[in-house]
């Protein structure tokens, strides 16, 4: 199953009268179905504005966003949800600190009324690599990689196209990332996902992302394809110095 | 403690949750002392025909305002029944007034503010201008109105004190609710098309309970007082009922000569309130959050 996604005027004002904040002032780019694209900016530059519109968990946007051509805003609330969902930055506050992993995952599957719970849930927890034994464990007897794994558990298992990623390694220790990003990968290999990444880290834009955009300021400088890091081909001034930075940065380390 | 839709397996989780709560209370003697008095309450009302040494009920005008002794343990009052026996079965009265109160007012607080906090909005402003309504007069003059105006009896007097104690733990879980509405956890059970009502029963009230549960604690000694109040003032258990407060009223008249006929049951009153508080106090070190992960 994959969907393409396209987003046209994305645009945002939080606030009213003297205090209002344009936070994204008109975000326009579509990501072909089986593709992943990445965000990347400095922090606070609207990123995560972006999928928490996309995921209609902000509703007060306007624009045009379109999954598989058809208008998001149309879609019923159970269909969208079993074509899009949402893994969190931080796996320690995306996970409910009172319910157990079986819980977590049952969820969903009840709401949607689907069959097999035991089934799924265990096919679940194979495929982010944990033991099928962890379902009965709580959030606090897991490690940070593992909590994020039953995080992108929760959102595989109701098998949606599109999976919005907020940057989900950069809470985790160096050492797991890779594993995590991997395990990302593998994913879309298998099921044919489409993956809006956002991140602040180049590297990880080189290893999972066929193209990614720019953002300085909640626009859209630049959109480039993976193959314009190495010699940095951006040609947007604000582009090119995150690229050269990141660069400079890899070449000492 | 935690979900109540737990499967079997998990039964082992909250039982042994439960253990190291009691394990934690026993470990400070106050809590403890608190823990032995509401024990000692709930066997003595369990097993009040056994421990009671005579009919509660039984008059014998020949004895009467008899002092502590003389076969009669804490002495007899001024119709000749046993003091000792109208305060073992008066506590199955404390104990039903506590309960069927904790029962009312924990889930209609609990939906109250979990909705409140949640929902926000016009939700928000409705419900907390109604608990701010409640809570705008002291709960014992409004306790008295609502008894007054239903007719005293033991029934009307738990609706009323019911009714007065709701909107604080509304409140608190308001306030506790505004802390998390915007967690991760609440973003993602509404990506999976969770309904409003399901987010606020299935992981909202979960993380309001603790505190919820250690402010009802804290509250039964308030509601053992104000229903010994209303008891007192007539407007309760209604004699020959062997309520405390009743049970006080009634020995007024004769407290200077036989002091017994109120101290007893004011001790018992003292002491279960007391331990009540010193309880919640206790449950309040028991469920902090920093303690958790120990479970
Ligand atoms: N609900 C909100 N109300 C007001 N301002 C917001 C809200 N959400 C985000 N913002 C503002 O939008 C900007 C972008 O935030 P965000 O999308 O989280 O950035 P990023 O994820 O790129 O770090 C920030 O300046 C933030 O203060
Ligand atoms: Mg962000």
């Amino acid at each position: 199953m994959t969907a393409s996604l396209e987003i046209r005027d994305l645009s945002i004002t939080f606030g009213e009268g003297p205090d209002a904040v344009k936070v994204l002032p008109s975000v326009s780019f579509s990501v072909a179905p089986g593709e992943c694209f990445g965000l990347v900016g400095e922090s606070g530059s609207g990123k995560s504005t972006v999928l928490r519109c996309v995921s209609l968990l902000t509703t007060i946007w306007s624009g045009e966003v379109k999954i598989d051509g058809r208008d998001l805003r149309e879609l019923p609330l159970k269909q969208r949800c079993r074509l899009i969902q949402m893994v969190f930055q931080d796996p320690y506050g995306s996970l409910h600190p009172r319910q157990s992993v079986r819980t977590t995952l049952a969820e969903p599957l009840r709401i949607h009324g689907l069959d097999d719970h035991e089934g799924r849930m265990k096919r679940a927890m194979i495929e982010v690599g944990l033991p099928v034994g962890f379902l009965d464990r709580f959030p606090h007897q897991l490690s940070g990689g593992q909590r994020q794994r039953v995080a992108i558990a929760r959102a595989l298992i109701l098998e949606p196209a599109l999976l919005l990623l907020d940057e989900p390694t950069s809470a985790l220790d160096v050492s797991v990332q890779a594993e995590i990003l991997n395990l990302l990968a593998r994913l879309r290999e298998e099921r044919g996902l489409t993956y809006v990444m956002v991140t602040h880290d180049l590297a990880v834009v080189d290893h999972m992302c066929d193209r990614f955009a720019v953002m300085l300021r909640g626009e859209i400088t630049e959109i480039l394809p993976r193959e314009a890091i190495p010699g940095n081909q951006a040609t947007h001034p604000y582009a090119r110095e995150l690229i050269g930075a990141s660069l400079d940065y890899e070449g000492r380390a | 403690m935690t979900d109540i839709a737990s499967s079997p397996a998990r039964l082992p989780g909250w039982l042994s949750a439960l253990r190291n709560i009691l394990a934690y209370l026993l470990r400070s003697p106050t809590s403890a002392f608190g823990l032995a008095v509401i024990a000692v309450l709930v066997l003595t009302a369990a097993l009040a025909p056994w421990i009671a040494t005579h009919d509660p009920f039984a008059q014998n005008l020949d004895n009467v305002l008899q002092p502590p002794g003389s076969g009669h343990l804490f002495g007899t009052d001024e119709l000749g029944r046993d003091i000792f026996s109208r305060l073992v079965y008066g506590a199955r009265i404390t104990l039903r007034i506590i309960f069927l109160v904790s029962v009312v007012v924990g889930p209609i607080g609990l939906i109250v503010g979990a909705t409140a906090g949640y929902v926000g909005g016009w939700m928000d402003a409705v419900l907390m201008r109604v608990t701010d309504i409640f809570l705008a007069f002291p709960s014992l003059i409004l306790s008295l109105a609502f008894v007054a105006a239903l007719g005293p009896s033991l029934g009307n007097a738990i609706i009323a004190i019911a009714l007065t104690s709701w909107p604080p733990i509304a409140r608190l879980a308001r306030a506790e609710t505004m802390t998390f509405r915007k967690a991760d956890y609440i973003a993602a059970a509404r990506l999976q098309g969770a309904s409003p009502l399901r987010i606020i029963l299935k992981s909202i009230i979960p993380m309001c309970l603790p505190s919820v549960v250690i402010r009802l604690t804290l509250n039964m000694a308030t509601v053992i007082l104000t229903a010994a109040g209303l008891g007192f003032l007539g407007l309760g258990a209604q004699p020959p009922e062997p309520e405390w407060g009743a049970m006080i009223a009634t020995g007024r008249r004769y407290m200077i000569d036989s002091w017994w006929l109120v101290a007893c049951p004011g001790v018992a009153i003292l002491c279960v309130s007391l331990a009540f508080n010193l309880l919640g106090d206790g449950l309040r070190d028991a469920l902090d959050p920093r303690q958790m992960n120990r479970r």
